[in-house]
């Protein structure tokens, strides 16, 4: 086991190594990286001495050495429009994205499993049918656009909920939260649940085509020969077996919760770094985008990392066949 | 020890109500069983005997439902027995294995959990002493070290193994029938010849009756106390094992017969049943093998009855009008 | 020789007339298929159904700005779907809407499609290093959301109608290129295939008369899928106001115009297009699940 765990980690460790060279490539030798690091606002001598700073004069190899002992120190360059270190301004903003995607994965997982397990169990039902229809206009509705409707819906027209912001933060072991009052889940509800529509779509989909799997084997059928309840066979027996995919999935899925945020967060005025990364491209801000870009490739490494470790605990086949080879 | 009935099955009905039409998958379906016999019930695929079978233990599934005649095991009648007391006797009076022992058992559950669930749902026993029977239970089966083999994983075992630890976790509760669907099919042929013998010696000991479903003769010919050979839904011929392979009545048993290697012999070409098995939508008016049949004449066109063949105090009964054992003629 | 492998009992039946006739068996998907019809339709004549000219400076007033639905127009005529900001009619700038959504899906996939489809085959017929080479970089690509390489490629490429359509098929080649290279290995696996090489066949033929017409099913089904996506993706980028320029308005820059405006109750200027956008989605997702199932082999016979 932990030789898996140790030559997995050097995988993603290679992987983020190969990432860098591709976002260096992408930034300095792509672009044009004097317009990518210098302020364009800046004049020629400011120019000509920047370029001798940042070393923008010696060959590629160098420069990347540069790049990757400064990314290591944890310096990613700073920023233009806030004169501040990229990557503190992305960290700063993390645990609103975070609490955000995390809220919305809850969701998607607490809804999406049962309506799926529903809708797998009775798939003839009027209920499974409808299920099934919901989930394709889950797959369908604009993000962004679902995200107006609801302010629109319950902001303008009832009045329940706020359209904008986080809302007053308490801190939690030094970190920023909003679900700790009142006040911050008001804020939190709306693009919580407009972030998860999608995430909800695609598990009450893998649930049902898993559910309906399940039933067929015959391990189910032994189970309830052997005279066990209902609902032990579902909840214990199918619902075992579906969740090693499904847990999967939800794992990969959080990374991209996280980046499909830089749309709710542009809709509600999330103050996350999805907004902060928009507000970059716009200003032309970009060593935050390089920032916000090595950010969020470690977190999908790290992600893959713990999906592929956490597969392996929960499935003993592979944990077996790993442990051997 | 015989002659104390625990299963009468009578005029048993199981439909299938498809989109394409009714299957007919068991129609009229009548026998018993008493304590501590064995009954070969033998078939083709499609002949209905496994769901003969899933309809005493209550696991026919929708589009299926049991649609008329009576189960009734030591006198209780379980056709339309409430879901928690059909609940009840599973796995405790009436237990199933099954054909395929690497598909039966959950992959992503321990072997420990998968046996001690099986007395937990029916008994109030603590955690360790469902644990001490799982064990025992283990070692009952002929699997040697059983303590390591309780925290293993299915996928640790070969198939003739956990066909074993099937059969384990079918008597853990020592129950009063056991309803065998094929389960030495799929294992190799040596494996198949000792999970046979220890059916054999563990229901014995148990007192346990049997019902084994097989489409192989030869499975039953060493095993079986009586036979049901079953045809289209229906049962076509029964009696005791010995009495139904040295003479059988219906000529569809005759052709199962004739198409079993080791009793033909050497060198001799084996002889098949013309034809295929009907479809249960479809099934011929009359009697459903008369297509296929070799004595097949006009009277063939009405349905034959199950009647009585043979000596009177033998028991058989054939359904057929052209029996190749004359019919019992009654004393007056 | 190519038609080998055509099912002899379907022989008489030409293919495309089982999978219309199989298509057509779903009541769902034919309403999908007709609201598409429908979409597409109203997209290509816009110019000619739109009661005005939504970007001709000269037929607006800003007299008529943000107007709800229903309102009378100075000549008579009626704003149905109400006004924007400046006075444009909201219907006829959801038909030219449209019209730019539809061409920019359309096309973006098209490119895509002959990228993914080379790839994929060349990935297929050579193996080994190519294989290699292409496979993991379509591996490391799809494990990233497409919003995410989308906004990445825009924010190192600049923006334009041209960028947005080169992020979309950037995005977009990877899922074709995986869908073709796995249809193409199992085909090419066959006996047929191996006989073909025997022959010394060359390579061209043999990916164009065997491998291809195998790969196409699958793809189509993936490719309507895309199209979709393509769409929604432009809207969501053009919203963020990254995609297309203001001089082309898609649906998703309707929506955002009238962003501002929902606050204060002016709902129809976000809420019509995000329907039209949502119709559209909707009816190419409900023919690409029917394709699924009707194209599907193994649901076949």
């Amino acid at each position: 086991m932990s030789v898996y765990v140790v030559r997995r980690t050097l995988q993603a460790l290679l992987v983020l190594f190969v990432m860098s060279v591709l976002v260096f490539a992408g930034v300095y030798a792509v672009g044009n990286p004097v317009d990518i690091l210098i302020n364009p606002m800046a004049d020629q001598i400011e120019r000509e001495q920047a370029i001798a700073a940042l070393g923008l004069d010696k060959p590629l190899w160098e420069q990347y050495t540069t790049f990757i002992e400064g990314a290591v120190t944890g310096d990613l360059g700073r920023s233009f429009v806030h004169a501040a270190p990229a990557l503190g301004l992305i960290l700063e903003r993390m645990p609103a994205t975070l609490e955000l995607a995390s809220a919305a994965m809850l969701i998607a997982v607490l809804l999406g499993i049962p309506l799926g397990l529903w809708a797998g169990l009775k798939p003839h039902s009027f209920a499974g049918r409808s299920i099934m229809a919901g989930s394709i206009l889950g797959f369908s509705l604009p993000t962004f656009w679902v995200g107006l409707m609801l302010i629109m819906v319950f902001s303008v027209m009832l009045g329940w909920l706020p359209s904008n912001g986080r809302g007053p933060t308490v801190e939690l072991l030094g970190v920023p939260v909003s679900f700790l009052s009142l006040e911050g889940w008001r804020h939190l509800a709306m693009p919580a649940t407009n972030l998860a529509l999608f995430k909800l779509a695609l598990l009450i989909r893998l649930t049902r085509a898993g559910t309906r799997e399940a039933l067929l084997q015959d391990y189910v059928k032994f189970a309830r020969a052997k005279g066990l309840s209902n609902a032990r066979v579902i909840l214990v027996h199918v619902l075992r077996n579906i969740l090693i995919p499904i847990v999967t999935v939800i794992g990969l899925e959080f990374g991209s919760v996280i980046a499909f945020a830089i749309v709710t967060e542009s809709v509600f005025a999330w103050p996350g770094m999805g907004k902060l990364l928009i507000d970059s491209i716009n200003l032309l801000d970009r060593p935050v985008i390089v920032a916000y870009l090595m950010v969020i490739v470690t977190i999908f490494i790290v992600i893959n990392l713990l999906v592929d470790l956490l597969y392996s605990v929960l499935d003993p086949r592979v944990r077996l066949a790993e442990a051997k080879g | 020890m015989r002659g104390n009935l625990l299963l009468a099955v009578d005029g048993l009905r199981t439909h299938f109500f498809t989109r394409a039409g009714v299957v007919k998958a068991v129609d009229d379906v009548s026998f018993k069983l008493n304590r501590g016999e064995v009954l070969g019930l033998v078939g083709e695929s499609g002949s209905g005997k496994s769901i003969t079978g899933y309809s005493i233990m209550g696991l026919v599934d929708p589009p299926g439902r049991i649609v008329g005649g009576s189960i009734r095991l030591s006198g209780r009648e379980l056709v339309g027995l409430p879901q928690e007391a059909m609940r009840a006797l599973r796995g405790n009076r009436v237990a199933m294995i099954f054909q395929d022992p690497m598909m039966t058992l959950n992959p992503v559950m321990r072997i420990d959990r998968q046996m001690t669930e099986a007395i937990l749902a029916h008994a109030d026993a603590g955690e360790a002493a469902a644990r001490a029977r799982a064990r025992d239970a283990l070692v009952a089966v002929g699997i040697p070290s059983p303590d390591e083999r309780l925290a293993a994983y299915p996928h640790q075992f070969s198939g003739g193994m956990r066909q074993r630890v099937a059969i384990a976790i079918a008597l853990l509760n020592r129950p009063d029938l056991i309803i065998a669907d094929e389960p030495t099919t799929a294992l190799d042929v040596t494996i198949q010849g000792q999970i046979l013998y220890e059916m054999q010696k563990l229901t014995r000991d148990s007192g346990a009756s049997l019902i084994w479903i097989t489409h192989d003769l030869s499975v039953v010919a060493g095993l079986a106390d009586r036979i049901a050979v079953m045809y289209a839904g229906r049962i076509v011929e029964q009696g005791s094992c010995a009495d139904v392979l040295a003479a059988p009545a219906h000529p569809y048993t005759q052709g199962l017969l004739d198409s079993v290697p080791s009793r033909n012999p050497r060198g001799a070409r084996l002889r098949q049943i013309p034809g295929m098995a009907p479809s249960l939508m479809a099934l011929p008016e009359g009697c459903a093998f008369r297509d296929r049949c070799p004595r097949a004449g006009r009277a063939c066109a009405i349905a034959p009855e199950m009647e009585a063949v043979g000596a009177a105090e033998a028991g058989r009964a054939v359904r057929c009008h052209h029996p190749l054992v004359p019919h019992t003629v009654e004393d007056a | 020789m190519s038609g080998a492998e055509a099912p002899v009992a379907r022989a008489v039946e030409s293919p495309a007339k089982r999978v219309f006739a199989d298509f057509v068996a779903n009541p769902t998907a034919v309403f999908g298929l007709a609201l598409l019809a429908l979409i597409v339709l109203l997209a290509v004549l816009a110019p000619l159904v739109s009661p005005q000219n939504p970007y001709d400076l000269a037929q607006l007033d800003v007299m008529d700005a943000r107007l709800p639905p229903g309102s009378a127009t100075a000549d008579g005529g009626t704003f149905w779907l109400g006004t924007d900001d400046q006075g444009r009619d909201m219907l006829s700038a959801i038909f030219y809407g449209l019209r730019i959504s539809l061409m920019v899906g359309a096309t973006s996939t098209a490119f895509a499609l002959v990228i993914g489809l080379t790839m994929g085959l060349c990935a297929a017929y050579f193996g080994g290093r190519v294989e290699t080479l292409i496979m993991r970089v379509v591996d490391i690509q799809l494990s990233f959301p497409a919003i995410l390489i989308a906004l990445i490629l825009i924010a190192v490429l600049g923006q334009g109608t041209g960028k947005v359509i080169a992020a979309l098929v950037t995005i977009q080649w990877a899922y074709y290129a995986r869908t073709v290279r796995g249809a193409a290995l199992v085909e090419k696996r066959k006996e047929y295939v191996e006989a073909a090489r025997c022959l010394a066949l060359p390579p061209v033929r043999i990916v164009f008369r065997h491998l291809l017409p195998n790969c196409l099913p699958p793809l189509i089904v993936v490719a309507t899928v895309q199209v979709a996506a393509a769409i929604a993706l432009e809207a969501t980028l053009s919203f963020l106001g990254l995609g297309l320029p203001i001089t082309e308005p898609s649906l998703g820059l309707l929506i955002a115009n009238g962003y501002q405006y929902l606050l204060s109750g002016k709902y129809w200027i976000s809420f019509f297009p995000g329907l039209a956008l949502l119709a559209t989605i909707v009816s190419i997702n409900l023919c690409a699940d029917q394709l699924r199932d009707v194209l599907n082999p193994r649901l076949q016979r």
